[in-house]
């Protein structure tokens, strides 16, 4: 691993549970990235200002609250509006089965649910970089359906 | 080379890469993700020096300010106040966060954000979370030319917050035009021990969390401290509380008022020359081969040095 990622770690909305979030971002720095993290309660004005501020590649959305059905769209949205195109966006926290079809229409390419292993993340990482040598765009304005895991 | 970014996105929207020059102009314009992009590139190593002015370290009215202090001592939320007061008063207000990089994994944890509320909205400021890439007296070498860039793109007030520094820890001078060292209460003797480095260049010394039992006699101790020199009257010691509030008014006035640079010139100009030295050695062209032979042992770091030195010539 010769260059770090810049990541951005956000906890969006009313959630108070950080330490999934806090593990993720752990153990993304000691992959050799480079990882921003918001600190809580975060609105997604506000994370979508700090992924253009720090020009981030990479953003990780955490919630366990409940409102990931609003605050993941509503951020994937607000990253294309403002033409954030090229950020892969990637959830984790507790996001029951049914609603991850949403999700993953929504724009985001890979849900870490209780239980994920640092493995997983990493292959994550490592298959976004491959496919991004090998031309294919990931990020949250591109039209693909590819998800982590669905090779 | 080592401190490139991976480039993600790199396919389609690789053809529609702006040019160096148009993100300067839409920097200038105030477009953030220009700007966010134009520091990046900067940090990969980018040349700017054609295309915007750089920048004259000022004695007299500052624009770039170095915080610096030991870790824990409050640095960011100081800066959090003092961006809010700036910001009020009708100022533009970048800030560049510095955290280290893990010697081990190369990867850093940029956590300064969380500590700045005020940070995350309005145009009037602009932070950017950059890690140290492990380059020694925890300045990464292409800050100038990102304060360059911040310059350039119109904006008045520019904070560098270092990492939790250390007394020898004096590389900051060599890109700020003023340096506010932060203090707190019961960091007992060190402060004795800090009366040799960067104390001694500090402009101005904060003594935080005066709420705090502890403080009134650091800052008390300080200023006897700097009572003692014979080269000047020392810098001025002022007692504030980032977490309440008490003595931040005080705090920005003097710093908007602050004097000439306290700093030797002569201890600038060697860290600039150190600081511009280490940044050429790390883009030699020898040098990711260098450090792989010195890992595993073939050849001595006065080899390595001796043959680095020779490709200068």
């Amino acid at each position: 691993m010769d260059a770090p990622l810049r990541i951005v770690i956000a906890k969006p909305g009313l959630d108070g549970h950080d330490r999934g979030a806090k593990v993720v971002a752990r153990i993304l720095r000691d992959s050799g990235h480079e990882v921003i993290y918001t600190g809580l309660r975060r609105t997604p004005e506000q994370i979508v200002r700090i992924c253009t501020d720090e020009d981030a590649q990479v953003l990780g959305l955490s919630s366990l609250s409940g409102a990931h059905g609003y605050l993941f769209p509503r951020v994937c949205e607000l990253l294309r509006e403002l033409g954030l195109t090229d950020i892969i966006v990637f959830g984790g926290g507790i996001i029951p089965e049914d609603d991850r079809d949403e999700m993953y229409s929504s724009g985001i390419r890979a849900i870490f649910g209780p239980g994920s292993t640092s493995e997983q993340m990493k292959d994550f990482l490592n298959e976004i970089i491959r496919r991004s040598t090998e031309g294919k765009s990931d990020g949250v304005g591109s039209d693909s359906d590819w998800r982590w895991g669905s090779r | 080379m080592g401190s490139a970014q991976t480039q993600i996105g790199a396919g389609e929207a690789g053809d529609r890469m702006p040019t160096l020059e148009s993100l300067c102009s839409q920097a200038a314009a105030g477009e953030r993700l220009a700007l966010a992009k134009l520091l990046t590139a900067v940090e990969r190593g980018e040349d700017l020096a054609e295309l915007i002015p750089v920048r004259e370290h000022s004695v007299d009215a500052w624009k770039v300010l170095g915080v610096t202090g030991a870790p824990g001592v409050g640095k960011s939320c100081l800066v959090d106040r003092l961006v809010k007061a700036w910001v009020d008063a009708g100022g533009k207000v970048a800030i560049l966060a510095i955290d280290p990089s893990s010697p081990v994994s190369g990867g850093a944890l940029l956590g300064d954000r969380m500590r700045m509320s005020s940070v995350d909205e309005g145009q009037d400021v602009y932070l950017r979370s950059i890690a140290t890439r492990n380059l020694p007296g925890g300045l990464p070498a292409r800050i100038d030319g990102m304060l360059d860039a911040l310059v350039s793109a119109g904006f008045s007030h520019i904070i560098v917050e270092t990492v939790g520094a250390g007394q020898s820890e004096v590389r900051i001078i060599a890109v700020a035009d003023r340096i506010l060292l932060v203090e707190g209460p019961a960091r007992g003797d060190v402060i004795q021990a800090e009366k040799a480095g960067v104390m001694e260049l500090a402009d101005l010394i904060a003594v935080n969390k005066s709420d705090l039992e502890g403080a009134e006699k650091a800052a008390e101790e300080i200023r006897m401290s700097m009572q003692l020199s014979e080269v000047d009257d020392g810098a001025p010691v002022i007692l504030c509380s980032a977490h309440t509030g008490d003595g931040i008014s005080e705090l920005v006035e003097a710093l908007d008022n602050l004097p000439n640079a306290r700093g030797a010139a002569s201890a600038r100009a060697r860290e600039r020359l150190l600081a511009a030295w280490t940044e050429s050695l790390l883009l030699h062209p020898g040098w990711g081969d260098a450090l792989k032979s010195v890992e595993s042992g073939e050849v001595t770091v006065r080899e390595v040095i001796r043959d680095l030195l020779g490709h200068e010539d």
